[in-house]
């Protein structure tokens, strides 16, 4: 096998990674702050995915304008779930809150199965197949726009809970539940918040998402479990591990693709998730708990 | 032993379970092929809701990844049936022992290393998706083709190979799921039975007591896992064809579970009116939609998962214990 075709492949299994990143990014947000596993994440995705793919359908909409409308979107079902549903479920036993959101993803799913039926969908913009020379390597232009606005999004929330005030009480909440609720910071509007802003980063993933794979409703439950996947190898709560965990999977997928079979490719991730869990449980970047 | 089993349960309880048992007994004389074919559901799904049960409701293990040992005690069996002419009853035991070690392997991994809550119920989703994916590529069982068992005419019963009618199936699982039930009644009224429910509640507290937690977790899990299994070998021989696809999915997983979620987690009975419920709904709701000419995928999913809503929010603990109270049948022990 020749070594540009290996090295091609590896690079675009990093840059699709950095954007499996970005949607793992909303799943350890929200787990770092709210404690709770947000078991309908990938079908969350799937609802922007198929957001993106109307806009583009009915009004001819780029995904990567629409994705801004999308998160917006996302963000207010997000703050919608946490405040109705989840925040009942805060001091319930975990089991409890995993069927609460498995039942709400199963809603999802099947939900977007009856409107949309089961067929593969995509968008396919003009520079679709536009591809950029680098060196002997032959990468494809949207999965280096889709990257770079990956690592712009996490710079950007990094940012948001660095400098923010609203950043810093979210951060508060996370670190001591107790304290927070004592100096008087709204916990419960805090983790309204925080869940939103997980479901914004997932919808904008979601929106990109339908520029490197073919949408079907069942991607969803795929997804969720990718996403965990990712979140736990680079640690849950921590915001560079979920990209490099992003990264690793994409990059271990890519390979898998290229030596194995396409279809076997799900195996080797959730073969690493096994490894992680027992060798180093808190995470590649994760601190113990 | 008997004495065992039946202390502190009001009569009214044995009389009405008698009755149900009755009522099961004679129900396939007086129904049609459909209904029975619903009836073979409802069982199936209370035995396996009953397995899983002994691993989350007993001793407090969240399994979402059940389907695996079905579909290891499915291909199993099946397998041994078609490339070596290995019958069912005897297919059945090497379908358990293997079900029952690759749990003792999560078991084990999971319990020496410190996972617990949400991540053990992740690493069992994990090892679901990497058998399934693994079975699709698993050419001895015919990988992503799927596997087929030979079918043979319904005229003729041949109860030792599992091969004949609905009916004979129907028999055949209703003895297993009311020999579940006794199986577990005498597991809760045990030592075992006290010593899961100090792990299930407060697990530094039971080992404080000198109770060693790893075992009796292990212990629970290799009887969920290979309970589980035999549903897999019924499974395989009722319906002749096997797909990992189907039969370890994340989606037949939640299925198995949701039963005994709605009738009741840690309840001996929950299971047993979990599967009624639900499987009569989901085919009421069926054949409503058939009527209205209203054919959509998907549909009978959303409504299972209002209900796992509705439960989970209103009815935390599942609908039986309020029942039970209602029937005055709550367990004077």
């Amino acid at each position: 096998m020749p070594a540009e075709l290996i090295l091609t492949v590896a690079v675009q299994g990093i840059l699709t990674g950095l954007v499996y990143g970005l949607m793992a990014l909303g799943l350890s947000v929200i787990f770092g702050v709210v404690r709770v596993v947000n078991f309908a994440h990938g079908e969350m995705m799937t609802i922007a995915s198929y957001a993106a793919i109307v806009a583009f359908g009915a009004w001819n909409i780029d995904p990567l304008v629409s994705m801004i409308p999308i998160a917006v979107l996302l963000f207010a079902m997000g703050y919608a779930m946490q405040a109705a549903l989840i925040n009942p479920f805060i001091n319930r036993p975990e089991h409890s809150q995993f069927i609460l959101l498995a039942a709400v993803a199963i809603i999802m799913v099947n939900g977007l199965l009856m409107i949309f039926g089961p067929d593969a969908r995509n968008v396919l913009v003009d520079y679709a197949l536009d591809s950029i020379e680098v060196g002997p390597l032959l990468i494809d232009k949207v999965r280096v726009i889709t990257a770079v606005l990956a690592l712009a999004i996490t710079a950007g929330l990094f940012a948001f809970f660095k400098l923010s005030r609203i950043g810093k009480a979210i951060r508060a909440c996370a670190d001591n539940h107790m304290g927070a609720l004592v100096v008087g910071l709204n916990v419960k509007r805090l983790y309204a918040l925080t869940f939103g802003i997980g479901s914004a980063i997932v919808g904008a993933a979601g929106a990109m998402m339908t520029l490197l794979i073919d949408t079907t409703p069942n991607v969803g439950p795929v997804f969720t479990l990718q996403a965990f996947v990712i979140v736990i190898i680079g640690g849950l709560g921590s915001m560079p591990g979920a990209l490099l965990g992003g990264v690793l999977i994409g990059l271990t997928e890519a390979m898998a693709g290229l030596f194995f079979a396409p279809s076997a490719k799900t195996m080797f991730g959730v073969a690493i998730l096994i490894l992680v869990l027992l060798f180093r449980p808190q995470g590649l970047l994760g601190r113990k708990a | 032993m008997i004495a065992r089993l039946l202390h502190g349960v009001p009569k009214r309880a044995l009389i009405l379970l008698g009755l149900l048992l009755a009522f099961l007994l004679v129900a396939p004389l007086f129904v049609g092929n459909y209904i029975l074919s619903v009836l073979i559901l409802v069982l199936y799904f209370a035995y396996t809701g009953q397995a899983w049960n002994v691993m989350m409701g007993f001793a407090g293990q969240l399994s979402l990844g059940h389907s695996l040992y079905v579909g290891l005690g499915a291909y199993t069996a099946a397998a041994l049936y078609v490339h070596f002419g290995i019958g069912p009853w005897a297919g059945v035991w090497i379908a358990i022992i293997i079900s029952m070690a690759a749990g003792l392997v999560i078991g084990f991994l999971a319990f020496r290393f410190g996972i617990g809550g949400v991540y053990f119920a992740l690493l069992t989703i994990a090892f679901a998706e990497f058998t399934r994916v693994g079975f699709d590529h698993f050419m001895w069982v015919n990988g992503s083709g799927g596997f087929f068992l030979p079918v043979t005419q319904y005229s003729v019963n041949d109860p030792l190979n599992l091969r004949g009618s609905p009916m004979m199936f129907y028999y055949i699982l209703l003895t297993i799921t009311v020999l579940a039930f006794i199986f577990c009644r005498w597991l809760l009224t045990g030592r075992i039975g006290y010593y899961w429910l100090a792990i299930r509640e407060e697990p530094e507290a039971a080992q404080t007591l000198g109770i060693n937690i790893f075992r009796y977790k292990m212990i629970a899990v290799a009887i969920s896992s290979g309970m589980t299994a035999l549903s897999g070998v019924f499974f395989a021989f009722y319906y002749n064809n096997l797909f990992p696809e189907q039969i370890f999915s994340m989606n037949r997983s939640i299925e198995l579970i949701l039963g005994p979620i709605i009738g009741g987690v840690g309840s001996l009975f929950g299971p047993i009116l979990g599967a009624f419920v639900l499987t009569a709904l989901a085919e009421a709701l069926n054949d409503i939609m058939v009527a209205l000419g209203y054919e959509l995928p998907g549909v009978k999913l959303v409504f299972y998962g209002f209900c796992l809503l509705f439960v989970v929010m209103w009815l935390p603990n599942g609908i039986w214990p309020p029942l039970r109270k209602w029937l005055k049948l709550e367990d004077r022990s």
